[in-house]
């Protein structure tokens, strides 16, 4: 790990000026920080898909990350956990802190770091194993557990996932049998089941029907007591039932970060304003 | 302007299209044909040693008494030899072409191991029995009788052609088979898989055990498949290297014969008409093995290609 | 719950990484050291005598192969004049005229399965059906059962090809009142004439190279290739014998003529690679 002073508060402001005004988190939520995102840039090759974004997420809260397809949400998030770097031309500066750590330093244990910052993708994702062993597969990455504990910590995450009680009969059959909404929990149980600090969700719900879709978000309301959540959707009005705090992306740029309400009822920007009105986008 | 054409170009169009059809059907024809005509000229042997002919280990040209047991059995032994080395290597192979190597090395690598399956196979036998089997006699196969001592699988005198040296040979022909179809099975695995798998803090290895293999493991069958057709069909490089001795032997050591050399060995010499049949008999046999082993790899194939098709 | 420490599951990962490596390195080295090996002592072999005269006497020296490389220049031609033109017009069949029905689902999968037969069934096949009936070894059954093996390979890259022609460029051309059949000899076979050409040029590529369909057909002969029906010398059956006999100056032939081949079979694969990769 790298010795870097773990800050107290937010890490020290970037040099960059902001964006734009409004991007830091209002003084009333200044909860503590669990995500602190300093001056961070993205390229895919040449491209630049993300220019100097900061903004601080809250522990312990819904933190929604909403604008226009190809506005770079996604892959905002996806430096979070250093998923980019599966792909060879994608290349990220600027700093991005969990808890005082700068994951994009260099000599950080990405794996460790994926085991703290889960992820949910667009669409599902079981793997082609059973129920019980895509929990299993996460769980013995991690942990040394077998026999009885491995079930205890099984059950437990796919209660907590709110899909126990679908699949106890099941445990042993495809994961991917089961359907497409059953099978996001299934991802969010998964995820879960390694304890992270904070969940990754990359428009959860798009793949999914609406019954489906606000089963989810039930669940994400329940989840957000234990870990901190980031979840990116095209969906407004997902955004505003589910999050407290909210950033709004522009072609790359956080043009508004606040919390959900003010955002939504008092957006202090023009393209913002815009946004949530449907003027486009 | 006068007009180009009569009634000429609808005679051109259905004579082309009569051409066409009548190419198309040809390989129906043929592949009809050579089980109706591998089946009549075998009739001699059917007749006269019936479904025992599968069983018996006789090959007696001066008696006439010939039985496909040792040329089975030979087969059989090489070919398994030949999948228990080349499956794993090729999953390997694969893995480093698609997960480790960056795609500037994985390229050229990639394209070396398919030219190992542009080589004629009559030079595989040339290379094994010049090279291969000498150092097989005098280093690999003494080395091995120390190791595994007085196992009766590593019993004999180390002659170096026999068995062992014709699976190894074949291991090395069905390689690049196996691997590339692998290889584009593991690249067909969607990323978002790879990533749900990464997102939870796996390995590389960790990822391709559970996620890429559990997602291509019906592709990986195909693709064993096709090697297996390829290995039990196989004749100059086996013919070359094992030994051609109609014998069922303990030891990997020892020479043996498999179905399609003693085709290659003794089919021009074979003057009794008995003895000429017993041979055909043996490419029946070969024929609807590969027939049969083709057919579920292709069944195989194509079933996953359209559900591949279905939900991406 | 109790934690796994990480170190262990990295350095299995890593002695994965590095066996993986070593595999392929491995595969790689045999690739090289078979051709070091062909080349090394085929080129021992080489010089003009050997291309261009007849073999010497079993047990003498001198001599030279020119007749066997005559001899599987044309059976491959001749597989080529035969295969090729049926290969393409059973594709043409399935891409253009079929398409979706069970006969072409039928011939595609047959021709599949074709492919995968071994060579030496073939082999007896065309043994059974022209060199019985005609009594004689001759050049023409290795001539057709090489055709045999060229046929399914051509048919299925040339359905493939015309599969890949764009619809539209398919139906521009039959709008212009252009006949099915001229559409698709002028245009489409224009369009994808990168593609066909690299198939034909693959299986051109694997039966010349190939020994087992010739053992029972063109057998093989001292002599030069006079006319195509009686037994025709070629480089693969010449190598299969010589490398059995007991005579070092054969031997040596044999590696010569695997030289030729060896060539000659990578030249024209890596030929065709190049163009399938430039058509990309």
């Amino acid at each position: 790990m790298t010795s870097t002073p773990p800050p107290d508060v937010a890490p020290p402001r970037p040099a960059v000026p902001e964006p734009a005004a409004g991007v830091q988190a209002p003084a009333a939520a200044a909860a503590k920080t669990k995500v602190s995102v300093r001056g961070l840039n993205f390229y895919y090759g040449e491209q630049q898909a993300l220019f100097d974004n900061s903004l601080d997420v809250p522990a312990g809260s819904v933190t929604a990350i909403i604008g226009p397809s190809g506005c770079g949400k996604s892959t905002h998030i996806r430096v979070y956990n250093r998923i980019f770097e599966l792909y060879r031309d994608q290349r990220a500066s600027g700093e991005v802190w969990l808890d005082g750590e700068n994951v994009l330093a260099p000599g950080v244990d990405v794996i460790e770091l994926r085991r703290r910052v889960g992820m949910i993708f667009q669409k599902p994702t079981p793997f082609p194993l059973t129920v019980y062993e895509n929990l299993a597969y996460g769980l013995r990455l991690h942990y040394r557990v077998k026999g009885s504990e491995l079930d205890d910590r099984i059950e437990q995450a796919l209660r907590a996932a709110a899909l126990w009680d679908e699949v106890k009969d099941k445990l042993h059959r495809s994961g991917s049998a089961l359907s497409g909404g059953q099978q996001q929990r299934l991802c969010i149980a998964r995820a879960i089941a390694v304890e992270p600090e904070v969940l990754l969700m990359d428009e959860p719900t798009s793949a999914i029907d609406p019954v489906a879709t606000s089963r989810i978000e039930e669940l994400v309301v329940q989840l957000k007591a234990t870990y901190t959540i980031v979840i990116v959707t095209h969906n407004m009005q997902q955004a505003a039932r589910l999050s407290d705090f909210t950033g709004f992306f522009y072609q790359g740029r956080i043009i508004e970060f606040g919390t959900t309400t003010e955002l939504f009822t008092n957006p202090k920007q023009k393209q913002t304003e815009d946004y949530i009105t449907g003027r486009f986008g | 302007m006068r007009r180009a054409h009569g009634r000429a170009p609808l005679v051109a169009e259905g004579l082309f299209r009569a051409a066409a059809f009548a190419c198309a059907g040809f390989v129906l024809v043929v592949m009809a044909g050579l089980f109706v005509v591998l089946l009549y000229r075998s009739r001699l042997s059917i007749d006269r040693f019936g479904w025992g002919f599968l069983w018996s280990a006789a090959w007696d040209p001066v008696r006439d008494n010939f039985g496909a047991a040792s040329s089975i059995f030979g087969t059989v032994a090489s070919t398994v030899i030949a999948m228990v080395i080349a499956v794993p290597l090729s999953l390997v192979i694969a893995l480093f072409l698609v997960e480790v190597a960056p795609p500037r090395l994985a390229r050229p690598v990639s394209y070396g191991i398919e030219l190992l399956a542009g080589i004629p196979s009559i030079i595989y036998g040339m290379w094994g029995l010049f090279v291969l089997a000498p150092l097989m006699a005098t280093n690999v196969q003494p080395a091995m009788q120390k190791v595994f001592g007085k196992l009766p699988l590593f019993a004999g005198p180390p002659m170096g052609i026999g068995i062992l040296t014709a699976g190894l040979v074949l291991a090395l022909m069905v390689l690049p088979f196996i691997t590339a179809v692998v290889r584009d099975v593991f690249a067909l695995v969607p990323p978002v898989m790879k990533e749900a798998g990464y997102g939870l803090g796996a390995t590389t290895w960790e990822v391709t055990r559970k996620v890429t293999v559990g997602y291509g493991m019906k592709g990986i069958v195909g693709g064993v498949f096709l090697g297996l057709g390829r290995a039990i069909g196989e004749t100059m490089a086996v013919t070359f290297v094992i030994g051609n001795d109609h014998r069922i032997a303990a030891s990997l050591f020892a020479s043996g014969n498999s179905i399609a050399s003693t085709l290659a060995n003794e089919f021009t010499e074979a003057s009794e008409p008995v003895y000429l049949s017993a041979l055909v008999e043996l490419g029946l046999i070969l024929f609807v093995v590969t027939l049969v082993i083709q057919v579920l790899a292709q069944l195989w194939l194509t079933r996953l290609a359209r559900q591949a098709g279905s939900t991406s | 719950m109790r934690r796994r420490p990480a170190w262990p599951r990295k350095a299995v990962d890593a002695a994965v990484k590095v066996a993986s490596a070593l595999a392929a390195a491995l595969g790689l080295g045999f690739l090289a050291w078979i051709l070091f090996v062909v080349l090394r002592h085929g080129a021992a072999a080489l010089n003009w005598t050997f291309l261009t005269s007849l073999p010497s006497a079993p047990g003498g020296s001198g001599g030279g192969l020119g007749n066997a490389i005559l001899g599987t220049a044309l059976m491959t031609l001749l597989a080529c004049v035969f295969g090729v033109p049926i290969g393409l017009l059973a594709g043409v069949y399935l891409a253009e005229y079929s398409r979706g029905t069970r006969f072409a689902t039928t011939v595609r999968f047959l021709a599949n399965v074709m492919m995968g037969i071994p060579s030496i069934i073939i082999g007896l096949f065309v043994y059974a059906v022209m060199v019985l009936p005609s009594g004689h070894f001759s050049g023409w059954a290795g001539g057709v059962a090489l055709a045999l093996l060229v046929l399914p390979v051509v048919a299925r890259t040339t359905e493939d090809m015309l599969a890949m022609v764009p619809n539209a460029l398919r139906e521009s051309a039959l709008a212009l009142g252009s006949p099915h059949w001229r559409a698709t000899l002028r245009i489409l076979f224009r369009a994808s004439r990168a593609g066909l050409l690299t198939g034909v040029l693959l299986a051109v590529a694997r039966v010349s190279g190939e020994t087992a369909p010739l053992l029972f057909t063109a057998l093989n002969s001292p002599y030069w290739p006079r006319s195509l029906s009686g037994p025709t010398a070629n480089l693969t059956v010449t190598i299969f014998n010589y490398a059995m006999s007991p005579y070092p100056a054969w031997q040596q032939a044999a590696w010569g003529a695997s030289f030729i081949i060896v060539v000659g079979v990578l030249a024209l694969t890596v030929v065709s690679r190049t163009l399938t990769r430039e058509r990309k």
